[in-house]
């Protein structure tokens, strides 16, 4: 009966829009309506006593749970009902109850401070209706939308499924050709190899042999250079006009040393030169050439400071300068590792002797290494083949061991990203990945952290995403993003925020957290009381 | 949003890390002078007790009705000094030494002194050869001059009170010109040399060294590839004063120490030396941000001060002949009938300037509280919402980050009053002005506080961005107003903004145009609810010596060197004064500032810089403060949770427990720190933190009367306890609890994971009540408490009444008709009295018209009674008193309210296991006459 009474009077009051006052004490919600009978002594709330009803709301706190003074400030714990009619009802402290600030829309907390309320109840409820109504649809499309985001995600997530099966299998065709083609590699080279060898080796000889020929006709020329008397032979004398041959390089070339070299004889001939030749050609200046320059060093130009242009965009000084000392010299000496080692550089000074080239191949070596070769390009390029399907199963892999909702409707946002731009930075949300902030002029970017794990409240963990072990903040810890999801209809980063010194935070709106609408219309205010 | 701050403040860093700050957490003390390191404190320390070289020639005296003026001279240099004494009312000597002839004026430090102090008739008893007795007035005090050598010593009766120079440390360098510029030397300078060649006695420091080498430091001085050029050469004072039957001394804050100060034999004297010390530590001598040289002795018989007056760099040597001894020791001496009187010696040096010090005779603390506000004037009487909670943090981001602090607080109903702006609000730290992104509606953000009876402060800085595209820096430009450095150009030095200029607020041109720029037109997007925090005025500069102002530095026609410790005083006085005059002079002013000095009390609150988040430094808080209390600084507190580091849960919410109990009230946090607003630690600690904050709410009419009272006598709000049980010795080092006002002691849990505290409750016959458990305790007696989380051991003295408004709000200015509930906690005789005082809040219509009510509460013989202390004050409030408790009472028959000739009974309740008897509803106004009889 009472029911059906409350409802009626809603409804009554709703159609006219007029607030109907049903006695009770101020500040009491409807609900709590028996418990003060004017007629009966009042019992405070909590049962701690009993007291006159003259004393429910008279301005003093009587009852230890605040229950007797619902419309006064006196109780510190107290609250106070309003029932802001074509809004909200809401339940304030009674610590705002005339302190001058209006807090319920119907302005029934300001009754005895001089404030000026307004009555703002039904400019609030139409708000909030819109906002609601808008919500709703939103809700509702939105949850249309992550149906298809789910749909679109079991098909993908199937789809690459079968991928990697199907590759997989490939992978194993794959593999047994490479297999196959290294085999036939191994075989191919074998034959190579030796032809190789036997056509190096014969050259080799013919080298050797050159080279003979070559010392005997510089021996006789020299014989007959020292031979200065022309005599046959060549005497002490004779190659001690040779300064350069003093063998302790201490600028005399004594007799004994010469003696020394002629190995104890007092002259030689041509034929018993030989041992001495051999022991004075190397140091040996032919009289008629002028003395051959020493191999001019060839300044590197060409290596000169290759690392400059790998490095010509140092670190921004700031940034550089947050690090630790200890990073910094680790830096300073990765550098200088790098300048000593300069990316291969050919020195020219390879050989002294003018060599010959060595001959080309023969037409059967040739042919030999032109089909091991090729034997090896078959085998590289299979194996390349593998390597970039094991790559690719990797990555579906990866992407399928990822958490994207218990429905997958998060699939959609992988490898996507999403960028905010304020008036400093630009601010770039990859989901999965990283978040980053890079300035609107000019100026590196900066990580904010890369994705860490979901971490909503247990009873929906999918709410918010947690970023992590962004760049580290100078004598603080390293950047972090929380990511706040909300429904919506579009997938948009809002806005951003640095709530603690490099932490941030950041709102995202997308389909995929949105709720089934409930069944029913949602009804734009749900009182079920005035 | 922050990376651009963050880099600015990685140049800074770098900055700071390069050149001064080492990176672990502790102070760098190599960037801070020692005595040694600091020439004049490391000559006149090499000086020991002895014969003193001054005489005082007789004579010269010459007496007129208040003030007697006497030649001294020095035998070793033949150079001539002028004495001159005062007695002043109120019970004190003033004694000031200048040389009598100088070569150019010496500093003598203005503005401090609220006026000349009136002076009364002094006479000669007895004069001879030896010296001069002169009566200082009724109280059979006298002043003996002694000749040779020159010394003081004030009697009353056969007891010497204090002496100067009895340890023969009167040491004043003269200035002179320096030797190898010396044109023409004048002839006192040729005899000085001649003179001082012969005389070398007892290893004193005799002037004529420097004739045989120039001495180190004279006439320039290098720290730390900082070059202090000395133009004019050594000017550093000493003089020692002895303290016959005084074993503890307090006050010359600004140190991180313990209440009662140390000996410093063996150590480093205590410095006087404004500086922004980076992550200071506890328990030494080290100078801070703020200085006043005024030290206080006690013993049970009376209390004494010491008011240096002098702005320069000070050390203070403390010694004492029963430091080394053990209790036993003193117990042998005193069954022994002790041979040796107990004694503190002190010695005082200052860098330039005069010797001008005033002798507080006391005898009781609040006399010698009274005498010196009567020198240098009382604490300011704030607006009642700054006795509120303050919420502070570098920084609240933007306007929409400061929308979302304000309303946590309502979400979790807890009240504030404040909530702070730090430097990050300004664009690019040009102060006056607001970031144009974060903050481009300034005026709409406070109008959003003002609507909720809130108020914010921004930051001010004096450092002014050197920035043609700046309207401040400019104007100072064109008018001059820039400190300059030793050449004559504008002194600029790096600080937040990066290269900065200091205007020169020494100057009262520059201070009234400084005022100027808070007006509503001038100061854009300023309101009334938005007032000002003057940090970084020691100086601060990076970039310079022990990170302030170079001390040659000029001031018009004086050095840096002079005026250094009163910088902040002056930075925070003429923004107090453009904050007057904003408001046609109609509203109080709010400015805190982290530089001080004595007297600044006048201009508004202090806290103690940049702490840190650690159990010791929530320790330190209470001495610290209590040390400045003692020396007219009632308005002071310490960051709540620590600035830097992050607290521990446990350590805010202890801290919040604290702080609600210390007189200014305000969290804050580094930059680099987590949030950590009140209701981040789980809904446990949030409701921990809310009932600390609320217990400060409800007693604001206790502090708002207590604020009043320091601004009427100069008696300071927090206090030790020996100030009001000044012959218990057992109070004498206690400064681990603390009373506010006389009524209400204080035990803050300051130790992790305390189960307990063991409070001293002081005052033998008296009794004590647990303000929340209403339990009586015994005075005179160390009591355990137990403690949990929630705990916060306060007692209400017996015998007093306090006011409290239970019915806390958002804020201050919500519960201003609120109604009162009256604490009467009886004596054991069934005595109490407390007092009341109410006015609106805010403006100065208090003083200018009378607009306050000041009642007088007493309860005896049974009846509690209300009774005016202003008759002709006009007030009305719309205030009631809707209870009373009366804690220790028996139970009567009835009560009966009497008021206005009749006689209405009023309802009670009594609670007769904690004997508390509650009258329900009296219902009077706050401002009426009335009597409760209890029947």
């Amino acid at each position: 009966m009472t029911c059906l009474h409350l409802l009626l009077t809603l409804v009554f009051a709703v159609s006219l829009g007029t607030p109907v006052e049903i006695q009770r004490p101020r500040g009491v919600p409807l609900t709590k309506k028996q418990f003060y009978e004017e007629s009966k002594p009042f019992t405070c709330l909590d049962g701690s006593r009993t007291i006159p009803f003259d004393r429910v709301n008279d301005d003093y706190c009587d009852c230890k749970d605040g229950s007797d003074e619902p419309g006064t400030a006196a109780c510190p714990n107290g609250s106070f009902h309003c029932t802001n009619a074509g809004y909200r009802p809401m339940f304030i402290p009674s610590s705002r109850i005339n302190d001058g600030i209006c807090d319920c829309c119907d302005t029934t907390d300001e009754y005895n401070s001089g404030a000026k309320c307004e009555n703002t109840c039904k400019e609030l409820g139409r708000k909030e209706r819109e906002v609601l109504q808008k919500m709703a649809e939103i809700t509702k499309e939105g949850f249309l939308l992550k149906q298809q985001l789910i749909e679109e995600a079991k098909k993908g997530r199937e789809e690459k499924q079968g991928k990697v099966t199907d590759m997989q299998e490939n992978k194993k065709q794959l593999e047994e050709k490479v297999e196959a083609l290294r085999t036939v590699k191994e075989a191919a080279e074998q034959p190579e190899k030796e032809a190789k060898e036997r056509h190096l080796k014969a050259w080799e000889e013919q080298k050797a042999a050159i080279r003979l020929e070559k010392d005997k006709a510089k021996m006789a020329e020299a014989f007959l250079e020292l031979d200065d008397n022309s005599d046959g032979f060549v005497s002490v004398s004779e190659l001690q006009s040779h300064a350069e041959l003093d063998p302790d390089a201490d600028g005399t070339l004594t007799e004994t040393e010469v003696q020394g070299l002629m190995g104890g004889a007092a002259q030689v001939d041509t034929s018993t030169f030989e041992s001495v030749w051999t022991n004075i050609k190397d140091k040996y200046h032919s009289e008629s050439q002028p003395e051959e320059p020493a191999p001019v060093e060839t300044p590197p130009d060409e290596v000169k400071e290759p690392a400059v242009d790998n490095d010509s965009e140092p670190y921004p000084e700031d940034d550089i300068s947050e690090e630790d000392d200890e990073d910094e010299d680790d830096e300073d000496d990765y550098h200088e590792d790098d300048d000593k080692a300069p990316p291969t550089v050919k020195t020219p000074e390879k050989s002294h002797e003018d060599e010959e080239a060595m001959p080309p191949y023969d037409p059967d070596t040739q042919a030999l290494i032109e089909a091991a070769q090729k034997a090896r390009d078959d085998f590289e390029d299979s194996e390349k083949a593998l390597r970039v399907m094991d790559d690719q199963i990797r990555n579906i892999e990866k992407e399928l061991s990822f958490d994207f909702g218990p429905d997958a409707e998060f699939t959609y946002m992988y490898s996507q990203c999403y960028e905010l731009s304020t008036s400093e930075y630009i601010y770039r949300l990859c989901p999965f990945n990283r978040v980053s902030q890079k300035p609107k002029y000019g100026g590196s970017e900066t990580n904010l952290g890369i994705w860490g794990s979901w971490s909503g409240p247990e009873n929906n963990k999918y709410l918010v995403m947690k970023y992590e072990h962004g760049t580290g903040c100078w004598q603080g810890p390293n950047r972090s993003t929380t990511v706040k999801l909300t429904c919506g209809k579009e997938t948009v980063v809002t806005s951003t925020s640095e709530p603690s010194r490099c932490e941030y935070l950041m709102e995202f709106t997308t389909p995929a957290v949105c709720q089934e609408p409930a069944n029913t219309e949602p009804s734009p205010h749900g009182h079920e009381e005035l | 949003m922050a990376v651009i701050s963050i880099e600015r403040m990685g140049l800074l860093s770098v900055f700071f890390v390069c050149l001064f700050f080492s990176s672990a957490f502790a102070v760098d003390r190599g960037n801070f002078k020692t005595c040694d390191q600091s020439a004049f404190c490391k000559r006149q320390r090499a000086f020991k007790p002895g014969q003193s070289p001054y005489r005082a020639l007789l004579e010269t005296l010459e007496l007129s009705d208040s003030r007697l003026t006497l030649q001294l001279i020095n035998d070793n240099n033949k150079v001539h000094l002028l004495l001159e004494l005062y007695r002043l009312q109120g019970n004190m000597t003033r004694v000031k030494i200048n040389e009598l002839k100088p070569l150019k004026p010496r500093f003598e430090v203005p503005d401090v002194l609220i006026a000349e102090p009136p002076t009364e008739p002094l006479s000669v008893l007895s004069k001879d050869d030896n010296g001069v007795v002169l009566s200082l007035g009724a109280e059979s005090q006298r002043l003996i001059v002694s000749a040779r050598p020159f010394r003081l010593d004030i009697m009353e009766g056969p007891e010497v009170l204090l002496s100067l120079n009895s340890r023969g440390l009167l040491a004043f360098e003269h200035l002179r010109l320096r030797k190898d510029t010396q044109a023409q030397p004048e002839g006192a300078e040729v005899k000085e040399s001649v003179d001082g060649d012969q005389q070398q006695d007892e290893g004193k420091k005799d002037e004529d060294e420097e004739s045989n080498k120039e001495e180190d430091g004279l006439w320039e001085e290098t720290f730390k590839s900082h070059t202090d050029t000395k133009p004019n050469g050594p000017t550093s004072i000493s003089l020692d004063f002895s303290l016959p039957g005084v074993e503890h001394v307090y006050g010359i804050p600004e140190h991180a120490d313990d209440l009662k100060l140390k000996t410093t034999d063996g150590g480093d004297p205590y410095r006087l030396y404004n500086l922004d010390v980076f992550q200071y530590e506890l328990y030494n001598p080290m100078a801070l941000y703020g200085s006043i040289p005024v030290m206080l002795a006690h013993n049970t018989q009376r209390t004494m001060g010491i008011f240096w007056l002098n702005a320069a760099e000070t050390w203070v040597d403390i010694s004492s002949n029963t430091a080394g001894k053990t209790v036993f020791g003193k117990m042998l001496d005193f069954v022994q009938g002790s041979s040796e009187k107990p004694q503190t010696d002190v010695r005082w040096i200052s860098e330039s300037g005069i010797i001008d010090v005033f002798i507080m005779l006391g005898p009781k603390p609040s006399d010698v509280f009274s005498q010196y506000a009567s020198l240098t004037g009382t604490q300011s009487f704030p607006p009642l919402a700054s006795l509120g909670y303050h919420q502070c943090r570098w920084n609240y981001n933007d306007q929409e980050d400061v929308k979302s602090v304000d309303q946590g607080f309502d979400q979790h109903d807890i009240p504030y009053d404040f909530i702070w702006l730090d430097i990050e609000h300004a664009d690019g730290k040009r102060y006056f002005t607001w970031d144009p992104h974060k903050f481009s509606q300034p005026k709409e953000m406070l109008q959003g506080l003002m609507d909720k009876k809130r108020k914010m402060v921004a930051i001010v800085d004096p450092h002014i961005k050197v920035d043609s595209g700046y309207k401040i820096h400019n104007e100072i430009t064109s008018k001059d107003f820039y400190v300059k450095n030793k050449d004559g150009g504008n002194y600029e030095g790096w600080c937040w903004p990066g290269n900065s200029g200091y205007p020169d607020f020494t100057n009262p041109e520059m201070r009234a145009w400084w005022a100027s720029m808070f007006a509503y037109d001038q100061y854009e997007g300023s309101m009334e609810n938005l007032f000002t925090w003057n940090d970084m005025n020691e100086p601060s500069v990076f970039n310079g010596p022990e990170v302030t102002m170079h001390k040659d530095a000029l001031h018009g026609k004086w050095e840096h060197r002079d005026i250094h410790n009163m910088y902040g005083l002056y930075v925070q006085m003429a923004t107090a004064e453009g904050q007057i005059q904003r408001s046609g002079g109609a509203e109080r002013p709010f400015v805190l500032t982290r530089a001080f000095f004595a007297g600044s009390q006048r201009f508004g609150a202090v806290w103690t810089g940049d702490n840190a988040a650690e159990w010791d430094h929530l320790k330190i808080s209470i001495p610290m403060c209590l040390s400045l209390g003692l020396v007219g600084v009632s308005f002071c507190g310490a960051d709540v949770g620590g600035f830097f580091k992050n607290p521990s849960t446990e350590l805010l919410v202890r801290w919040y427990q604290t702080g609600a109990y210390q007189p200014f009230f305000r969290a804050h946090a580094h930059l680099d720190t987590t949030r950590r607003e009140p209701w981040l630690f789980g809904p446990e600690n949030t409701a921990l933190i809310r009932e600390a904050v609320r217990q400060r709410y409800a007693l604001l009419p206790y502090w708002y009367q207590l604020f009043f009272q320091a601004y009427r006598t100069g008696m300071p709000v927090m206090r030790p306890l020996w100030v009001d049980y000044p012959k218990d010795t057992a109070t004498f080092t206690i400064d681990d609890e603390f009373l506010i006002g006389s009524d209400l002691l204080v035990h803050p849990v300051t130790e992790e994971g305390s189960r307990g505290v063991t409070a001293y409750l002081p005052g033998a016959g008296e009794v004590w009540y647990d303000v929340h458990t209403f339990q009586k305790h015994n005075g005179a007696q160390n009591l355990y408490i137990p403690v949990t989380l929630s705990s916060i051991p306060v007692f209400q003295r017996g015998g007093s009444i306090i006011p409290r408004k239970d019915r806390v709000r958002r804020s201050s200015a919500c519960m201003e008709n609120d109604p009162y509930t009256l604490y009467v906690a009886l004596s054991p005789k069934k005595f109490a009295e407390g007092k009341l005082y109410i006015d609106d809040g805010h403006s100065f219509n208090y003083d200018t018209k009378k607009e306050f009510i000041h009642r007088s509460l007493t309860f005896a013989n049974n009846a509690l009674t209300s009774s005016n202390l202003c008759p002709d004050c006009n007030f009305l409030t719309s205030s009631w008193i809707e209870k009373v408790l009366i804690l220790g009472a028996s139970k009567p028959s009835k009560v009966v309210l009497k008021m206005n000739g009749k006689e209405t009974p009023v309802d009670f309740e009594f609670d007769s296991s904690m004997s508390v008897l509650t009258l329900r509803k009296p219902g009077m106004n706050a401002g009426d006459d009335w009597t409760l009889l209890l029947q």
